[in-house]
C-alpha cells in the first residue's frame, strides 16, 4: 500500500499519463494515414465475385452475383425496424454489403444481405464484371458478341472475339473524343471570339459593311469546317454502335451492351495473383488520368490534378516574391521596434484568419469588385456575362496566395535568422552595398528554407477547400483552363479541386454507396502529395540546420 | 591615384564613380521597395479588415427619404388606395367617384380613366394581396366588381426608353357578383386563391354575409368560371366598424372597430363559435385610426390617434386558446394621429404619416423606425407606394402629391435583429432563429446571428474538450521527459498531423466516424474510460518489473512502450462494445440513449465534430506549447531538480508556472483555429442551426454557414452583407485571439531574453 502511495507521491503515475497522451497523438496520426491509405489504395484491386443463393427472411430466394463491400454485426433491433422479418431470440446479425451492379436491371446496386441466409456461396471463373459508361458495372456471364445484331461469336469464341472487338471500339472512342473536345471544342470557341469581336466592334461604332463581310467570310470558314468534322463524327458514330455484347445477369436476364458504353471487362475470378497486380497499377493509371464519369462518381480524376497542380503554381508565382520581400525586410532592413513587432502581429493574423474568411474577401473584394471593374474596362463586349468578374483560376490562385504568404514570410525569416553574422559582415567588409549582400550571399544561403516555405505553402494550398468554393472550384468543368486556343492558359476559367472534389463527391453525389471507394481514392492521393510535400519541407529544414550549425561552429 | 584604379581594375576613376553611384542607387531603391514590401503585410490585414466592414456597413446606414418632385396637375379626390406601378411611371388611384384613375407619376396628369361596365356608385373597397394586385369595388346595388391593372411596357429605341400603357383587367369577368340583396355594401373584404373566391361584406346595418365561390378554368380560354358554394350570415359585430380584413389564407376574418377592439373570427368554426377572440388594440382614450395587412396577409397592423402602430397576430397561448396577440409597437411621433399606412410589397415594412406631415420608414423583423422626415404640416392624407419600395407619393392636406425617392436598401437588419430574440410571423414566442430563404415570396428571412455564434462556440467547445488535454499532456511530456532521438522523430509527426488537409478529416468524420460511433456507442464510451486506465495499468506494471528488464527501455522512451497498450485499449473497447449494448442497453446504445434517456441523437453530432476538430487542433497548440516548455531556462529547471525536488514537483512548481503564458497563447491560437474551422463542421454536423448543448446534436457554425449559403446569396442584398457580417465577426474574434497571444508571446520571449 505505502508503495503505490509513494508511486504516487513521485508524481510516475502523471508522468505516464502524459505520455499516454503522447502516445494516443501518434496512434491517431499513425491510424489515419492508415486508414486513408488501405481504404482507398485498395479500391484498385481486382475483387473476387462471388455467385450465392440468398434466402428472403420472408422466403423466397435468388441469385446473387456481387462484390462483397462491406460487413457489419448490427443489433436485431435495427434490421427488424427496418422491415425484416428475424426470431425474437436472435439479438444481433451480422450482415454483408454486396455491391451487385446491374442498376439498369436491379434498380439498386448495393445490397444488404443477412450472411447466414446466403449459402452455395463459391467464385465461378467465368463470372464478368464489365465497366460501363452508363448505369455502372455489369456483373455477369457472357454469351455472345454481336455485329449488326447478328451473333458472331459465342461460346467459348465470344471472349477473343469480345477483347478485339472492344479495342476497336474503344480507339473510335477515342478518336470521337478528339473530334468532340478537341476540333469542334475549338471551332466553337473560335465562334464565340468572332461574336466578340463583332460586339467589340458594334460597340465602338466600327461595324461596317467589310467588316461585317469579313466576319460573315470567318464564319461561313468556320461553318465548313464543323461541317466536315460533324459527317466524319456522323460515320464514327455509326462505327461505333456496330457491336455489341450479350450476357446474363444474377436474375438470368439477357442484356445486350453495346461496345461503345463498355470501358472495360475482366473476369477477376480466373485472373492470376501477377495479371492482378499488373491490372492494379493499369487500374491506378486510369485513375490518375481519366476523366470522371457519371457525376464524378466513377471514372478518373485528371482534371482535378490537373485544376490543383496549375492553380498552385500559380499560387507560388505569387506567394514567392512577396513573402521573401517582407521576410528579407524584417530579418534584414527593419530596426526591431513598434513596427516589426506590429508586422509580426500582422502575419500571425494573416495566419489565424479563417480561411473562409479569406474565400469571402476573394469574392468580395477580388471577384466581384477588381473582376467586375476589369471586365467594365476591358470586355464591355461580353456583357452581360461576366470575365473576370465571376470566380475562376486568377482569383482562386490570388486568394491562396494572399492565405499562404505567412507561411513563406516565417520559413524565410527562420532561414534568414540562421544564417551567421559573420558572413554578412565579411561581405560588407569587402565592399558590397547591402542589397548586393542580400541578394549575391544572403538569399542563394537561405534558398533551402524559402523552399521550405514554399513547400508547405503548396501544401496548405493543395488541401485547403473552404476558400476555393466561393473563388472558382466547380464540381465538373467543362474545359480545362489550359488548352490549345489562344491565349492558351485562360485564367478566367473555373476549375477542379482534389479537395473539393472530395467533399461534393463524398457530400452532394447523388449516389455516395458507389462514389465511397473513390472518394478514398482520392483522399488517399491528397494525403500522399500532402505528406511527401510535408517531409520533403521537413528533411530540407533539418538539412540546413545541419549545415548552419556547422557553420557556425 | 588615378593611375591606380585604373592599373588595378581597368577601369577609369570616372566609371567608377558613376558606377558606385549606381550602385548606390540600387541599394537605396531596394532599400525602399523593400520596406514596401514589408509594410505591405499591415496592408493586407487592413485591406481584408476594410474590404469586410466596407460590404457590411450598408446595413447599419440609415434609410433617406429624398423629396424628387410634385404631381401639380393631380386632380383626384381622396382615393380608396393609390398605388405605382413596377417602373414608377404611372401611378393607379381607386376613388369612389371615378373608380380606377391611371396618372402620370412625373406630373399627376391623368393618362386614363377606364369606363367602368357599370353605373352603380362605388360605396366599398377591398384589396388582394399586392402581388396579384387585384381588388374588389363594393357597389351600392349590393354587388362586388373584381379588377386588376395590367401594365406593358413598350421599347422605344434603346432599352432604355421604356413606356409604361396600363389598362384595367377583369379576371372575373365584367358582371358584378352579386353578395349583399340590394343593398349598398359599406365595408368588403376579398381574398382568391387557386381555387376559392371569398368575399365579406357588410351592409349599412352591419350585417356581415360571407360568400364563397369555386374557381375553374375553362380548358380552351382563360376565363373563369365562378361557382356560388356558401354564403353565411356571420356573427353580428359588437360595435360599428371602420374596416373588416381577411387574411390571406381565408380562415381568419378581422372586424376593426371604432371603439378600439378588434374581433377575430375563425371561419373554420360553424357560425356560432366563429368569435374567438375580442382583443383591445388600443389603449383607453385612444381611436384607432387605420388599419391594414402586413405583407404575407398574416400580421395586422393597427395605427392609432396616439402615434403608434402596432402589429398583431394569431397565436396560440398556453391553453392553446386562439388570441390576437401584440408583437410589438412602433412609434412615428408620440401623440400625433397617425392618418396614412401603406404596406411595402416585398418587405416585412410599411410607411406611414401622421397629423402633423410626418412620414416614417418602419420595418416590423427589425422593430424599428427606419426614418422619420416632416414633408408637410398639414396631416398626411394619403401615401402610394411601388413595389420595388424605392418610391413614394405623399399626399398632404394642403400640399397636394409628392413623390419621395427612398433610400431603404437594408430595412430588415438591426442590432437587436441580429443578436436578441425576435418575434417572428406565425411564432408562438419571440425567438433566435436563422432561416435566410425559401420558396415564398411573402417569406419574413430571419437573420439571427445568435444559433450561428452558439454553434461556433459549442463546436470549439467539444474541440477544445478533445484538443487541451491531449495536446498539453503530449506536450509536456515531449518537451520536458522525452529523449531528444525520439523528440526528433515525434515532433514531424505531429506536425504532420496540422498538415493534414480538413477536407479529409471531414470527410472521415462524416462517412467513416459518424457511422461507427453510431453502431458502437458503447465501445466509443469504453475507450474514454479504458485508456487512462490501461495507462496506469501499464505504469504501475512497469513499476513492478525487476530493474534489469525495466531499465532496458531508456529514460523518455514510455511512448514507445503505451503505444501498444493505447492499441489494445482500443481493440478491446471495440470489441467488448457489441456485448455491452446487448447486456445493457438492449442491443443498441444509440436507441437507448434517444428512447430511454430522451436525448435526441444525431448520426453527425457534437462528439464527431469534437474528434474531428480535435484532432486539427491538437498539433497547433501542441507545437506552441512544446516551444514554450521547452524555451524554459535549463538553469531554473536545473536549480530545482539540485534542491532536491522530484521532476514532476520541477515540472509543476517550476517549468509550467514560467511557460503558462505560452500555453496561453497557445490555446488561444487553438481556439482561433477551431473557431474558423469550415470543412469539418460542414461535414461532420447535420449544418442545422439550433440552440442546443445537446452533446448527440449537431450545430450550424458561422464559417460552414459562408459556405453553404454564400454562392447563392444575391450579391449585394441583405443576405449577402450578412453573410459578410458573420465572416467579419470570424475575422475579429480571431484577430483578438491571435493578437492577443502574439503580444503575450512577444512578452514572453523578452523574458526569457533577459533570463
Amino acid at each position: 500500500m505505502n508503495s503505490i502511495k509513494l508511486w504516487f507521491r513521485k508524481g510516475e503515475p502523471w508522468v505516464w499519463l502524459n505520455a499516454g497522451a503522447v502516445a494516443i497523438s501518434v496512434v491517431m496520426v499513425v491510424g489515419l494515414l492508415l486508414l486513408v491509405a488501405v481504404r482507398g489504395l485498395s479500391h484498385f484491386w481486382p475483387h473476387t465475385i462471388i455467385e450465392a443463393t440468398y434466402t428472403e427472411p420472408e422466403g423466397g430466394s435468388y441469385t446473387v452475383i456481387g462484390e462483397i463491400s462491406d460487413e457489419e454485426w448490427v443489433a436485431a433491433s435495427r434490421v427488424r425496424s427496418a422491415g425484416v422479418d428475424i426470431p425474437e431470440d436472435v439479438r444481433v446479425v451480422q450482415r454483408v454489403l454486396i455491391k451487385t451492379g446491374n442498376r439498369d436491371i436491379t434498380g439498386l446496386d448495393f445490397r444488404w444481405l443477412l450472411e447466414e441466409n446466403l449459402t452455395d456461396v463459391h467464385t465461378p471463373e467465368q463470372v464478368m464484371v464489365v465497366e460501363r459508361r452508363e448505369w455502372g458495372n455489369f456483373y455477369g456471364y457472357l454469351q455472345a458478341v454481336k455485329e449488326d445484331g447478328q451473333v458472331v461469336a459465342s461460346g467459348e469464341q465470344a471472349l477473343p472475339a469480345l477483347e478485339q472487338r472492344l479495342e476497336r471500339a474503344l480507339d473510335l472512342h477515342d478518336e470521337i473524343k478528339e473530334i468532340e473536345q478537341g476540333r469542334i471544342g475549338s471551332i466553337n470557341y473560335e465562334l464565340e471570339q468572332l461574336r466578340l469581336r463583332e460586339r467589340r466592334l458594334e460597340l465602338n461604332g466600327e461595324l461596317d459593311a467589310a467588316a461585317q463581310q469579313n466576319l460573315k467570310a470567318e464564319r461561313a470558314a468556320l461553318d465548313d469546317r464543323y461541317q466536315a468534322l460533324k459527317s466524319e463524327l456522323d460515320q464514327l458514330y455509326q462505327a461505333i454502335a456496330r457491336d455489341s455484347m450479350v450476357a446474363t445477369a444474377m436474375n438470368g436476364e439477357e442484356k445486350e451492351i453495346p461496345l461503345k458504353l463498355v470501358v472495360q471487362y475482366k473476369q477477376p475470378n480466373n485472373m492470376s495473383f501477377f495479371a492482378k497486380v499488373g491490372d492494379y497499377f493499369h487500374q491506378l493509371w486510369l485513375f490518375l488520368s481519366d476523366e470522371p464519369r457519371e457525376a464524378n462518381t466513377e471514372g478518373g480524376v485528371f482534371p482535378a490534378i490537373f485544376g490543383t497542380v496549375l492553380m498552385v503554381i500559380l499560387m507560388s508565382v505569387i506567394v514567392t516574391p512577396f513573402g521573401v520581400v517582407a521576410a528579407v525586410y524584417l530579418r534584414e532592413y527593419a530596426k526591431q521596434g513598434p513596427l516589426t513587432r506590429t508586422i509580426r502581429v500582422a502575419v500571425n493574423n494573416l495566419a489565424g484568419v479563417p480561411s473562409i474568411v479569406y474565400g469571402v474577401f476573394g469574392l468580395g473584394f477580388f471577384v466581384y469588385f477588381l473582376g467586375g471593374s476589369l471586365d467594365a474596362l476591358f470586355y464591355p463586349e461580353a456583357a452581360p456575362a461576366p470575365v473576370f468578374g465571376t470566380p475562376g483560376l486568377l482569383w482562386a490562385s490570388i486568394t491562396l496566395a494572399l492565405l499562404t504568404l505567412p507561411v513563406v514570410i516565417v520559413a524565410t525569416e527562420e532561414g534568414l535568422t540562421r544564417i551567421p553574422k559573420s558572413l554578412r559582415e565579411g561581405s560588407l567588409a569587402l565592399g558590397a552595398t547591402k542589397f548586393e549582400t542580400i541578394t549575391k550571399v544572403i538569399l542563394p544561403m537561405s534558398s533551402p528554407a524559402m523552399m521550405t516555405g514554399l513547400i508547405l505553402a503548396i501544401a496548405r494550398a493543395a488541401g485547403e477547400v473552404a476558400p476555393l468554393m466561393l473563388v472558382g472550384v466547380v464540381k465538373l468543368a467543362p474545359t480545362l483552363p489550359l488548352d490549345g486556343n489562344f491565349p492558351y492558359l485562360h485564367l478566367e476559367r473555373k476549375f477542379m479541386h482534389l479537395g473539393f472534389h472530395i467533399y461534393d463527391v463524398g457530400f452532394q453525389s447523388p449516389n455516395v454507396e458507389a462514389a465511397r471507394p473513390l472518394v478514398y481514392a482520392t483522399a488517399a492521393l491528397l494525403v500522399v502529395v500532402i505528406v511527401v510535400l510535408n517531409l520533403t519541407a521537413i528533411m530540407i529544414r533539418n538539412r540546413l540546420r545541419e549545415k548552419y550549425r556547422s557553420l557556425e561552429n | 591615384m588615378e593611375s591606380t584604379s585604373e592599373a588595378l581594375f581597368g577601369i577609369s576613376e570616372q566609371r567608377l564613380t558613376k558606377m558606385r553611384r549606381y550602385r548606390k542607387l540600387k541599394d537605396q531603391v531596394a532599400a525602399r521597395l523593400i520596406s514596401v514590401g514589408g509594410i505591405s503585410v499591415i496592408f493586407a490585414i487592413c485591406l481584408i479588415f476594410f474590404y469586410l466592414l466596407y460590404e457590411v456597413l450598408p446595413l447599419f446606414l440609415p434609410a433617406s427619404i429624398k423629396q424628387t418632385h410634385s404631381l401639380d396637375q393631380y386632380t383626384l379626390s381622396q382615393p380608396y388606395f393609390s398605388v405605382v406601378e413596377e417602373q414608377g411611371q404611372v401611378g393607379l388611384a381607386v376613388t369612389a367617384a371615378a373608380g380606377p384613375v391611371f396618372y402620370r407619376v412625373a406630373d399627376g396628369q391623368t393618362l386614363l380613366t377606364p369606363e367602368l361596365p357599370t353605373a352603380t356608385a362605388i360605396t366599398a373597397f377591398a384589396k388582394d394581396s399586392p402581388g396579384s394586385r387585384a381588388y374588389a369595388l363594393g357597389l351600392a346595388d349590393g354587388s362586388v366588381l373584381i379588377q386588376k391593372p395590367e401594365y406593358k411596357i413598350q421599347y422605344g429605341d434603346s432599352p432604355l426608353d421604356k413606356t409604361v400603357v396600363p389598362r384595367i383587367e377583369y379576371p372575373l369577368g365584367t358582371t358584378p357578383i352579386q353578395v349583399l340583396n340590394g343593398e349598398p355594401i359599406t365595408q368588403l373584404a376579398y381574398r382568391e386563391s387557386d381555387d376559392l373566391v371569398r368575399i365579406v361584406a357588410a351592409d349599412s346595418a352591419g350585417h356581415l354575409f360571407l360568400k364563397d365561390f369555386a374557381k375553374t378554368e375553362s380548358f380552351l380560354s382563360d376565363e373563369v368560371q365562378l361557382e356560388e358554394q356558401t354564403t353565411l350570415k356571420l356573427p353580428q359585430p359588437s360595435g360599428a366598424l371602420t374596416n373588416i380584413l381577411l387574411s390571406l389564407d381565408q380562415r381568419w376574418l378581422f372586424l376593426v372597430e371604432a371603439k378600439g377592439k378588434v374581433e377575430v373570427l375563425d371561419l373554420r368554426n360553424p357560425v356560432a363559435e366563429m368569435r374567438v377572440h375580442i382583443a383591445n388594440v388600443v389603449e383607453n382614450g385612444t381611436e384607432i385610426t387605420v388599419s391594414d395587412f402586413l405583407l404575407g396577409g398574416f400580421s395586422l397592423l393597427i395605427g392609432d390617434s396616439k402615434g403608434r402602430i402596432s402589429q398583431w397576430f394569431i397565436t396560440q397561448d398556453e391553453t392553446n386558446q386562439t388570441v390576437l396577440t401584440n408583437v410589438r409597437t412602433l412609434t412615428l411621433k408620440d401623440g400625433v394621429a397617425v392618418t396614412a399606412l401603406q404596406t411595402e410589397h416585398r418587405r416585412k415594412g410599411f410607411i406611414a404619416g401622421d397629423a402633423q406631415g410626418y412620414i416614417g420608414l418602419f420595418n416590423t423583423t427589425a422593430d424599428r423606425r427606419v426614418a422619420r422626415k416632416q414633408v408637410a404640416d398639414s396631416p398626411i392624407q394619403w401615401i402610394a407606394m411601388a413595389p420595388r419600395g424605392d418610391l413614394a407619393i405623399v399626399n398632404s392636406e394642403q400640399g397636394g402629391p409628392v413623390s419621395y425617392h427612398l433610400d431603404n436598401e437594408h430595412p430588415d437588419v438591426s442590432w437587436s435583429s441580429l443578436w436578441s430574440k425576435v418575434w417572428y410571423e406565425r411564432y408562438d414566442e419571440p425567438s433566435f432563429t436563422w432561416q435566410s430563404s425559401s420558396a415564398s415570396n411573402d417569406f419574413e428571412p430571419k437573420f439571427s446571428l445568435m444559433p450561428l455564434t452558439f454553434g461556433t462556440l459549442k463546436a470549439a467547445f467539444y474541440a477544445m474538450l478533445v484538443a487541451v488535454p491531449l495536446a498539453i499532456c503530449g506536450a509536456i511530456y515531449t518537451a520536458y521527459f522525452m529523449a531528444p532521438a525520439l523528440r526528433t522523430k515525434v515532433k514531424p509527426a505531429i506536425e504532420l498531423m496540422e498538415a493534414m488537409p480538413t477536407v479529409i478529416l471531414g470527410f472521415l468524420a462524416g462517412l467513416w466516424l459518424a457511422p461507427l460511433i453510431e453502431a458502437n456507442l458503447a465501445g466509443v464510451t469504453a475507450i474514454l474510460l479504458l485508456t487512462p486506465l490501461f495507462c496506469l495499468i501499464a505504469a504501475f506494471s512497469w513499476s513492478r518489473l525487476p530493474r534489469d528488464i525495466s531499465t532496458r527501455v531508456p529514460d523518455g522512451y514510455v511512448p514507445v512502450i503505451l503505444i501498444p497498450v493505447v492499441v489494445l485499449a482500443g481493440v478491446i473497447s471495440m470489441w467488448l462494445s457489441e456485448p455491452m449494448e446487448l447486456a445493457f442497453f438492449g442491443g443498441s446504445m444509440r436507441d437507448w440513449v434517444s428512447n430511454d434517456l430522451g436525448i435526441d441523437f444525431d448520426q453527425r453530432n457534437s462528439v464527431v465534430v469534437g474528434l474531428a476538430m480535435g484532432f486539427a487542433v491538437i498539433p497547433t497548440i501542441f507545437s506552441i506549447t512544446e516551444d514554450a516548455i521547452f524555451a524554459v531556462p535549463k538553469g531554473l529547471t536545473q536549480g530545482s531538480l539540485a534542491l532536491g525536488a522530484t521532476p514532476w514537483q520541477t515540472l509543476v512548481r517550476v517549468v509550467l508556472p514560467t511557460a503558462s503564458p505560452g500555453i496561453f497563447s497557445a490555446l488561444m491560437i487553438g481556439l482561433g483555429r477551431a473557431v474558423g474551422e469550415t470543412m469539418i463542421v460542414l461535414m461532420a454536423t447535420g449544418n442545422t442551426p439550433i440552440m442546443d448543448m445537446n452533446i448527440f446534436e449537431g450545430m450550424r457554425t458561422l464559417s460552414a454557414n459562408i459556405a453553404v449559403e454564400m454562392p447563392e446569396a444575391e450579391v449585394n442584398s441583405t443576405h449577402f452583407r450578412i453573410l459578410f457580417l458573420s465572416g467579419l465577426v470570424l475575422f475579429i474574434f480571431t484577430f483578438l485571439v491571435n493578437t492577443t497571444a502574439e503580444v503575450v508571446r512577444q512578452r514572453l520571449r523578452e523574458k526569457y531574453g533577459s533570463l
